[in-house]
């Protein structure tokens, strides 16, 4: 019998051998042709650790801190393992509620899963972490992690320095290759944002290797993938911070920007705007009080003004003006206008605040005294130049001056956002004179003495007085200095900071009359009163008219006359006279940079300025509105006036989700429900509200009239 | 010439196979070592407290040892004269366990014996199984081409595996369907192994498909069948009874049997594991046992989670060609797989050694399978030759069951990998199976009876 089924072992081996088979065909699928499973298996058990480095520090030029870093703590929380958590006395110390406390754990398990720790409430008060310290061990799976975030020991420069937060989605989506996660703080806007690669330094990051719970088994392949964190690197900027507190000390209470830059390395010196706000505000757990706040602020307190306000120069452009009817041939220093208080050539007259004759009687004493008739009629010959033979011509090389001269485009300064502002084109006339040919320089008369439709950053008309100053060239404006061990990278981020920008030719003689002019102002013109102690300086007055208010006051100049270190530019936003409240800020903050202190009579003098308000009534009725509702009284002002002043891109850019709560625009963009069907439903309700017989009654009507 | 080899046993033992049994227990102890290896621990001190799960293995194996050493130097009668006490001992045994059993992960099959250690009965029954078989066949008056000889062989692989049933131990049932290849091999008509075969795809495919689309597809194979065949019919009027019988089985085993077997038979984590292997997801509604379950316990039935196999599949897939090197595995270091040191320890082999150690590895057991049935082919004796075939078949079982559900080809089952998997009883059992075969091969020139 066993002879007889032999063949049967064999069989079973066959059998054995196919079912070997399908196993290894399996494992070759396995093992060989899915790349699935080993990226699963990094999920599962490969736990990256993130090592925050201190961020790097900003300096004055003086090597003073202007922000630093201190150690704050949070209460990170792994959901999974924050069983039998007293919660009672958690929500007690946090001063939360049950609900608050769930909400935030299902938040965290979202965010970073149920394994990963997510913070649970950010930037404790000294307060609260020692109570939760004393704590701590109630609250499983809760700990107190440390985190470093910036102090600002001088409460100045906030537009200036900006600030960091934590990223958010959009902000990963734009910065997708730059290796952040949820949960990261980057700078935001400023220099955090402009030198964030610098400062931010390098995150280390540490694996390990995790359990199935979660637990931490050990290194990941003994650390050899790890990476150090590298300390972010501070950086030097060329900012005094005194300067910069006087500046904004000055500025209080009223709406402006103020810009000090050092001609002689663009380097800028201070640059204040206000309103402004104490970046120590923006820090911590401050920062969640305060963001909504200042970002819903009519006043806008958190827009940078100097280098996004966008303001006629007025008279401040006399003097660059004069500088190309110079250069171009046009006029000699000796040219002289004989102004009797207006300028009339182009049909309407012009104003002239001066009636005197000879006031103009050649460029140093127009300049000196402002005259508006000398300049609308050296702009009118500058695009009216026989040499272009059309008006257009002569209005691109003029503009073609402007721009050389850095306005009507954005400098490159280093902060995010700047504004060009503008310097109008020929299409812009083109299209609302009807062509080319129907226009000419009496069209846009108001350019010649900065009015029209010219507007400038005070960042830029601080440049053009640097350009002034040094005599045909400027570098551009920007902060930074040096960065702490300066590689070929940063070398070349930086270059452009550090090479002369001459674009024009004009010969130094130009620039010698015009200095000469502009020191006459401080003498016998229109900034007579202003003094800097020990330095003989040049300036220039402007009062522009704009659509929305009273006059806005500028002032610009530069110090010390012969070898320029210092040139401003200030902004009072409707003010009135430039010599009244531009000038004197102006004057001061020469005076502290120069003599590295003011005088007694000086600090009385800022000591008052300080404390003129000068807002506008419009602002000053929506604090009134919103803070104390109830004794909202009815202001006059124009709401569409108000909604002109808001710059609605600005507000967009940084916080999209709260445009909606904007007043002025909200109304226009309801849907307009159509008025016929309302108006007979509303009747009715109110017939039936008077009188539900009456209605009844003509119902019947209706039925009877039917029938 | 039996006293010539009880006194060197050498003589006659197939060293090939112990060979092969040393690098399998050393292969095991090296997998339960990667399970279990802890960075922070000095690893060489406590390979000999026997606190770790290896350093126990290592105890177990050296117990294994002198077992084996004490089975080559018996007598090959003596498994041939006691075979029906020691099958009637260990039926005992695994009753006694309802009265003295120890509750061990959820099946109730293992006796306490002293020092920490437990019994499983079911095991050893299996060795004893394996003796009574083998003794049953090669009985003279045993003609193993009729039906009775297989009912009775029948009853007495069955009656263990029912018991073990009702311990709660449904893997270890299952292995007694292996001793089929040794009846087979005497005679057993292999009409049987097809008829089996079949069963198992048409209740793979009552799961995959639709009963009702099933159903109409066998009915129309049956109705083209008969049409074919119609002219044969006429002369030979059984076959058309076959035929209608066979779709009559087969109309209800897609309706009747499957059902009733995953509702009534299996318990709900058995249903939902099976038919999560399939893909789809069992309602723990339909089944009886659970629904007794959540009455008495008013816990809910538990979701269905195919965690085990995709740990699993993920610590052999990311193993990759080459593995990930000795102590490497993510996977195993990390405790991802679940009962990774008994019943899944293949995953750490395939996580560390990739294809290659995998690949390996089935070689070497493949060629230790094909040495048995060489062995098996070389017996004079048909009792020598049964009990090599059933050895055979349980170590085949084992092994393609254990690695099937690791890599997804088995819905989850407690079944040990044969002398690789941690645990004394399992390797004990595969110890004495070896070695009694290797005693009995020692003999191979004897005709026992």
């Amino acid at each position: 019998m066993s002879v007889y089924n032999q063949n049967r072992g064999g069989i079973i081996q066959i059998i054995i051998g196919i079912i070997f088979t399908i196993l290894i065909v399996q494992l070759i699928s396995l093992q060989i042709f899915s790349s699935k499973y080993k990226l699963a298996a990094d999920n599962n058990a490969i736990y990256r650790k993130i090592i925050y480095p201190d961020r790097g520090i900003i300096y004055d030029r003086k090597k003073r801190a202007m922000l630093e870093n201190t150690i704050s703590y949070d209460l990170v929380v792994i959901p999974n393992e924050a069983k039998g958590v007293d919660t009672n006395m958690l929500c007690q110390i946090l001063k939360i509620d049950k609900a608050t406390y769930s909400k935030r754990i299902i938040e965290a398990i979202i965010k970073n899963t149920r394994v990963k720790a997510s913070a649970f409430e950010p930037f404790l008060s000294a307060e609260t972490y020692a109570q939760l310290n004393e704590n701590l061990y109630r609250f499983p799976g809760f700990t107190l992690s440390e985190r470093s975030i910036r102090s600002y020991p001088y409460n100045t420069a906030a537009h200036v320095l900006g600030y960091v937060a934590e990223v958010d989605v959009n902000f990963l989506q734009k910065h997708a290759a730059e290796g952040y996660e949820m949960g990261d703080y980057a700078g935001m806007t400023g220099l955090e944002r402009f030198y964030e690669p610098i400062l931010m330094g390098q995150r280390g990051v540490t694996r390990f290797l995790r359990d199935n719970k979660g637990k931490i088994q050990g290194a990941y392949e003994k650390g050899i993938y790890d990476t150090l964190a590298i300390a972010g690197r501070n950086i030097f900027t060329s900012m005094d911070v005194e300067v910069q507190q006087l500046a904004e000390k000055l500025l209080q209470h009223k709406i402006g920007s103020a810009v000090a830059i050092n001609p002689k390395t663009g380097g800028i010196i201070a640059m204040a705007s206000s309103p402004g706000y104490n970046p120590n505000l923006l820090t911590g757990n401050q920062r969640r009080k305060t963001i909504g706040r200042l970002l819903l602020d009519t006043a806008r307190p958190i827009y940078n003004r100097a280098i996004k306000g966008q303001y006629p120069p007025g008279s401040t452009f006399k003097p660059m003006g004069a500088l190309i009817a110079l250069d171009e041939g046009l006029i000699t220093p000796a040219y002289g206008y004989n102004c009797r208080g207006s300028y009339g050539a182009c049909g309407d007259p012009r104003k002239c605040e001066h009636h005197n004759p000879g006031h103009a009687a050649n460029l140093q004493l127009a300049l000196a005294y402002s005259c508006n008739s000398y300049f609308l009629q050296v702009f009118r010959m500058a695009i009216d130049n026989p040499q272009y033979h059309n008006a257009k011509k002569g209005y691109l090389k003029w503009k073609e001056y402007m721009n050389a001269f850095g306005f009507g485009k954005k400098l490159g300064v280093d902060l995010p956002s700047e504004n060009r502002a503008n310097i109008p084109d020929t299409a812009q006339y083109n299209r609302d004179f009807g062509g080319a040919k129907y226009w000419n320089s009496c069209y846009m008369l108001t350019l010649g003495i900065g009015q029209d439709r010219m507007t400038a950053t005070p960042l830029q008309l601080a440049n053009a007085m640097a350009y002034l100053a040094n005599s045909g060239f400027y570098y551009t404006p920007h902060f930074v200095d040096s960065i702490e061990n300066e590689d070929e990278e940063d070398k070349l981020m930086l270059e452009k900071y550090r090479t002369k920008i001459e674009v024009t030719k004009i010969a130094k003689q130009y620039f010698d009359v015009i200095k000469e002019g502009m020191h006459d102002v401080t003498v016998i013109g229109t900034a007579a009163f202003i003094k800097v102690p020990g330095h003989d300086f040049c300036a220039k007055t402007g009062t522009a008219q704009n659509p929305h208010g009273k006059n806005h006051s500028l002032f610009v100049c530069f110090a010390p006359k012969e070898n320029p270190t210092i040139a401003v530019a200030v902004v009072v936003e409707n003010a009135g006279y430039g010599s009244t409240w531009a000038g004197p800020i102006a004057g001061l903050m020469m005076e502290k940079y120069l003599n590295d202190t003011l005088t007694n009579e000086s600090k009385l003098k800022a000591e008052n300025l300080s404390n003129v308000d000068l807002m506008p009534a419009a602002i000053k009725s929506w604090y009134v509105r919103n803070n104390k509702t109830e004794m909202l009284t009815p202001l006059e002002y124009n709401n569409d006036e108000l909604a002109d002043v808001w710059d609605m891109e600005m507000l967009s850019e940084i916080a999209p989700t709260k445009l909606a709560l904007d007043t002025p625009k909200k109304i226009d963009t309801l849907p307009v429900t159509p008025p016929s069907k309302p108006v007979p439903s509303s009747k009715v309700n109110k017939e039936t509200a008077l009188d539900p017989l009456q209605k009844k009654k003509k119902v019947t009507k209706n039925k009877n009239g039917k029938l | 010439m039996v006293n010539y080899n009880n006194n060197n046993f050498s003589k006659g033992t197939d060293f090939a196979v112990i060979l092969l049994y040393v690098i399998m227990v050393a292969i095991g102890i090296l997998c339960i070592f990667m399970v279990e290896y802890n960075p922070n621990l000095n690893w060489s001190n406590s390979f000999l407290t026997a606190k770790t799960n290896y350093s126990k293995q290592i105890y177990f194996a050296i117990f294994c040892a002198f077992t084996a050493i004490f089975i080559l130097l018996m007598d090959s009668k003596v498994f041939t004269a006691l075979s029906n006490v020691l099958y009637v001992l260990g039926i005992l045994l695994m009753l006694a366990t309802f009265v003295l059993g120890k509750d061990i992960n959820g099946s109730k099959s293992w006796i306490p014996i002293a020092g920490g250690f437990n019994l499983q009965p079911a095991e050893l029954c299996k060795i004893f199984t394996a003796l009574i078989l083998a003794k049953f066949i090669s009985k003279p008056e045993t003609d193993f081409s009729k039906l009775k000889s297989h009912l009775i062989a029948g009853a007495m692989i069955i009656l263990p595996a029912i018991l073990s049933v009702m311990q709660h131990e449904l893997g270890l049932a299952l292995v007694y369907s292996a001793f089929i290849f040794a009846m087979y091999r005497e005679g057993l008509p292999p009409v049987i192994l097809v008829a089996l075969l079949s069963f198992a795809i048409l209740v793979i495919a009552t799961l995959l498909l639709d009963p009702t689309v099933l159903s109409i597809i066998i009915s129309v194979i049956a109705g083209l069948i008969i049409l074919n065949l119609i002219k044969k019919f006429k002369r030979n009027k059984n076959s058309i009874l076959v035929i209608i019988s066979i779709w009559a089985i087969c109309f209800g085993t897609i309706k009747y049997i499957v059902p009733y077997m995953f509702n009534n038979v299996f318990e709900c984590y058995q249903s939902t594991r099976i038919y999560s292997m399939m893909g789809k997801e069992y309602d723990c509604g339909q089944n009886v046992k659970s629904a007794n379950k959540t009455t008495v316990n008013k816990k809910a039935a538990r979701k269905p989670d195919d965690y085990n196999v995709k740990q699993s599949k993920i610590a052999i897939g990311s193993g990759g060609f080459w593995g990930r090197g000795f102590l490497k595995g993510t996977q195993t270091r990390g405790k991802y797989v679940p009962a990774q040191h008994t019943d899944f320890i293949f995953t750490s082999l395939g996580e560390a050694f990739g294809f290659v150690g995998t690949f390996t590895f089935l070689g070497l057991y493949l060629f230790f399978l094909f040495r048995l049935i060489r062995i098996a082919e070389r017996q004079r004796s048909t009792f020598s030759r049964v009990y090599a075939y059933s050895v055979v078949g349980i170590f085949f079982f084992h092994i393609a069951v254990n690695i099937s559900m690791c890599i997804g080809l088995f819905p989850v089952v407690g079944i040990p990998l044969p002398l690789i998997s941690y645990g004394g009883s399992s390797l004990l059992t595969f110890t004495v199976l070896v070695f009694i075969l290797l005693r009995l091969d020692a003999d191979r020139q004897m005709v026992l009876r």
